[in-house]
């Protein structure tokens, strides 16, 4: 296959020695159906070592590459570099985070408000000997949820996060819709109890970014505004 | 000062190396307990390859259709081709019921069935629809429930840390010493046991379904300590795996209806497995899809692939029970596999082979199970051997969500009979002896190069069908490669983040295990399950109903052929393999 030339430029930024982060360019010649992350394996292995990111499953399932290309949020191993027009690419970390190093941002805010939703099964009915019965029906209720990656795409994507990082961010509410609309859990209060907040729920201001931002297609916003009309139902 | 009193020494119970379904599993168990447990991975335990796995977790619920644990047992036994232990095996099938009843009742979200129960659907060499499943998620809806559930548990997680050296003395597991990815510097865990559940080893090839991360480091890690690994020549080739990119297409394709065809768009399968046509085993199919290509039938002319079609499933269906695999193909090769046919190869994905272990998951050192005190292993990275020389789809979830229960009741108990045992004068030497060759070096040579050669050697030479004279040149390679990497100076040379430090050590894990693989694919003069030899193509029971135990040593690998494979004569003998 006959190669393309390409100019990439990647956000670089090493906290031992550089004050803040800045742009690094590089000039390559790849296959043209090269993936972004294609494109950083390729810089990294026979270009530049020390440049940095995450990446693991490259068949995006495991959400540790999105990052920001050409203005848009992306997983890098699934988007192909034919989906952006010319050949050049700019390639920056997820903004919103912190960044440790170069394209890999810090993960811990993120992870721990995921956590203040309570993200497991609350029950208070016992465990019967075999499965616990779902129709079709209400397992339909979550099945696009439930292919939520947390590769923070949407997050890190939200203006209303922007402004106010104490906001939970679609991430975490998506997880709490993920079990308040399972048939099978009963914590639906005390769920209700940490979201239903200024910096929770109603802290999203239904402006799709998230859902256009989401690598799985998620209805992001769709199911917020479910879990908005569910509060207001619980507080009657 | 001493390093343990540094804010770098961590004294812990039980330490799991490893967050994908038998390190969490585990790790559930050992908090449920009350004993102090931490679970290190080299990335974040929702980004583990466990989650990859699509289609199915097996267990005989007969939800769907009439089935049982003897049956389930008996396609497990015929599909691992009389390599499986029958005894792992017997106990297997009856805790996959129980573990699947569990998962759900954590939160684990199964597809249903009209009456509200878990959803099964058909697999390869399963004689009944066995794969309990979540659309084509399935390994990623358990991941994530796991996941949550050690949330809910207070399980301690050391996220990107990268385990560099095992801590083994006098046969005894006094913990390991892990590298902080994100901030750098050498951590000790003194733990009194240690669970390897770090995965496989599919990155030693070109073509593979498995993520980056997929290195068996824990594999090179126990051939340091001079133990042996088990097996190591069976590894499975999935039939399935996206043309050029080797990425996993699931076996539901096929469970759910979808054909494999050639050059003249014919069902090739009717010539291999008639009765089971393209749910045959992996290895069956894999084998009958290069056989078409090499002997000029791949499709499109003749090319250097063949075609699973999902069209006869019906786009409705496609989309409800197949869309990832719809997004794969549509994403990676630009194909909607709802107009056209998808080209796919053999793709190396699961490794049968791994670290030897007993029925509790208790390491053991030799042909007569004498223990390694202290250290455990369950999941792929492991060899009880429950999956013999090929793995049944579903298995795996299944086999490593099972024995990571059985590993954490295991250590529990281990750990509330023992005492912390002394650790070495220098524990940090080994591992700070590795950073510093990659890092201190002055040596030219760079890792990448190095493992592309590996990778496409092993592929070539050590992949679907194999030879001894091929393997001999490839042993060759390795050692050149091993030479080679030992001039290897990275280019980052920074604390934080450093991927190339992480990289370059995973590169001398693959060449390290890479070798041990070679030597028993070559000394295993048969062709029994994934492993094929055009030289030996017959199964060979009176020779090889046997296990491979492999050391590396100074003058070499050493091969230990005296670990007999467990059947069950009046049950389950050895019979000749077809579908």
């Amino acid at each position: 296959m006959a190669k393309v030339a390409i100019k990439v430029k990647v956000i670089r930024y090493e906290p031992e020695k550089d004050q803040k982060p800045y742009w690094k360019s590089y000039d390559l010649e790849v296959d043209p159906d090269y993936t972004i992350l294609d494109i950083l394996n390729e810089i990294h292995w026979n270009i530049d070592g020390t440049l940095a990111y995450r990446r693991s499953c490259r068949s995006a399932i495991c959400g540790s590459c999105a990052m920001k290309v050409n203005g848009r949020n992306v997983l890098a191993c699934e988007t192909p570099m034919h989906q952006f027009k010319g050949n050049k690419l700019k390639i920056e970390p997820l903004p919103g985070f912190k960044i440790i190093k170069d394209l890999v941002v810090d993960m811990d805010d993120f992870f721990d408000k995921l956590q203040r939703v309570k993200p497991y099964l609350i029950l208070d009915k016992p465990i019967p000997d075999k499965e616990f019965f779902q129709s079709p029906e209400e397992f339909e209720e979550i099945v696009d949820a439930i292919n939520c990656i947390l590769c923070g795409a949407c997050t890190s994507s939200c203006p209303s996060l922007w402004g106010n990082n104490d906001y939970l961010g679609p991430a975490a509410l998506l997880k709490a819709y993920r079990f308040i609309f399972d048939s099978r859990d009963d914590g639906t209060d005390e769920r209700l109890d940490v979201i239903n907040d200024r910096n929770g729920l109603w802290r999203c201001h239904t402006i799709f970014n998230c859902m256009e931002a989401c690598p799985k297609h998620i209805k992001i916003t769709e199911y917020l505004s479910k879990l908005k009309v569910k509060a207001m139902e619980n507080s009657i | 000062m001493k390093v343990e009193e540094t804010k770098r020494y961590h004294k812990i119970d039980a330490v799991v190396v490893g967050a994908g379904l038998a390190g969490l599993r585990a790790a559930l168990e050992i908090a449920k307990s009350g004993q102090k447990v931490a679970v290190l991975t080299k990335v974040y335990p929702t980004r583990s390859h466990s989650g990859a796995a699509q289609g199915g977790i097996a267990a005989a619920l007969a939800n769907a259709q009439e089935d049982s644990e003897e049956l389930h047992m008996f396609d497990t036994i015929k599909g691992s081709d009389y390599l499986s232990d029958q005894d792992i095996v017997e106990f297997f099938v009856g805790e996959a019921i129980k573990t699947v009843y569990e998962l759900e009742n954590m939160g684990v979200p199964f597809s249903r069935t009209e009456d509200g129960r878990i959803n099964q659907r058909p697999f390869g060499g399963h004689s009944s629809p066995r794969a309990c499943f979540s659309a084509d998620v399935t390994g990623h809806v358990i991941l994530h429930s796991l996941y949550e559930q050690c949330v809910k548990h207070n399980v301690h997680f050391f996220s990107e840390f990268q385990v560099f050296s095992l801590i083994i003395e006098n046969d005894i597991c006094r913990g390991v010493v892990a590298w902080d990815i994100r901030n750098g510097g050498l951590h000790i865990f003194h733990s009194k046991a240690v669970l390897l559940a770090s995965g496989g080893y599919g990155r030693a090839f070109k073509i593979t379904s498995n993520a980056h991360a997929n290195t068996g480091d824990a594999l090179a890690l126990i051939l340091e300590c001079g133990l042996p690994l088990e097996d190591m020549e069976f590894v499975q080739f999935h039939p399935t795996g996206l043309y050029k990119h080797g990425i996993l297409l699931s076996e539901a394709a096929r469970g759910e209806g979808a054909h494999i065809t050639n050059i003249s768009g014919e069902r090739f399968m009717k010539n291999y497995a008639p009765g089971k046509m393209e749910l045959a085993p992996r290895d069956v199919v894999s084998r009958a899809e290069q056989t078409e290509i090499n002997e000029g039938r791949g499709a499109d002319g003749g090319k250097d692939y063949v075609h699973l079609d999902l069209r006869p499933i019906g786009k409705e269906r496609i989309l409800e029970r197949l869309p990832q695999v719809y997004e794969l193909a549509l994403n990676y090769l630009k194909v909607d596999a709802l107009e056209a046919a998808v080209p796919i190869q053999p793709t190396a994905h699961y490794s049968m082979g791994g670290i030897p272990a007993n029925i509790r998951t208790e390491v053991i050192k030799d042909a007569k199970g004498t223990v390694v005190r202290g250290l455990y292993t369950a999941g792929e990275a492991s060899c009880l051997s429950l999956h013999g020389a090929n793995r049944l789809g579903t298995n795996s979830l299944q086999g490593a969500t099972t024995f990571g229960r059985i590993a954490g009741i295991s250590m529990s108990r281990f750990v509330k009979e023992s005492g912390f045992e002394k650790l070495p004068e220098k524990p940090l030497d080994v591992a700070q002896g590795k950073i510093s060759a990659l890092t201190e070096g002055s040596g030219t040579e760079r890792y990448a190069g190095i493992r592309a050669q590996l990778q496409e050697n092993m592929t070539k030479h050590c992949g679907v069908f194999r030879n001894e004279k091929d393997m001999l040149k490839l042993k060759t390679v390795i050692k050149e490669l091993q030479e080679r990497f030992k001039k290897v100076t990275i280019d980052d040379k920074a604390s934080t983040f450093n991927l190339d430090l992480i990289e370059a050590f995973e590169v001398g894990n693959l060449l390290s295990f890479s070798e041990v693989m070679v030597e028993g694919a070559i000394a295993r003069q048969e062709s029994r399950g994934a492993h094929y030899r055009t030289d030996y193509t017959k199964r060979d029971d009176e020779k090889w109903l046997r296990h491979t135990l492999a050391w590396q040593t100074e003058k070499g690998v050493k091969l230990d052929h005296s670990k007999e494979v467990v059947i069950y004569m009046d049950r389950f003998p050895p019979q000749e393999r077809k579908y």
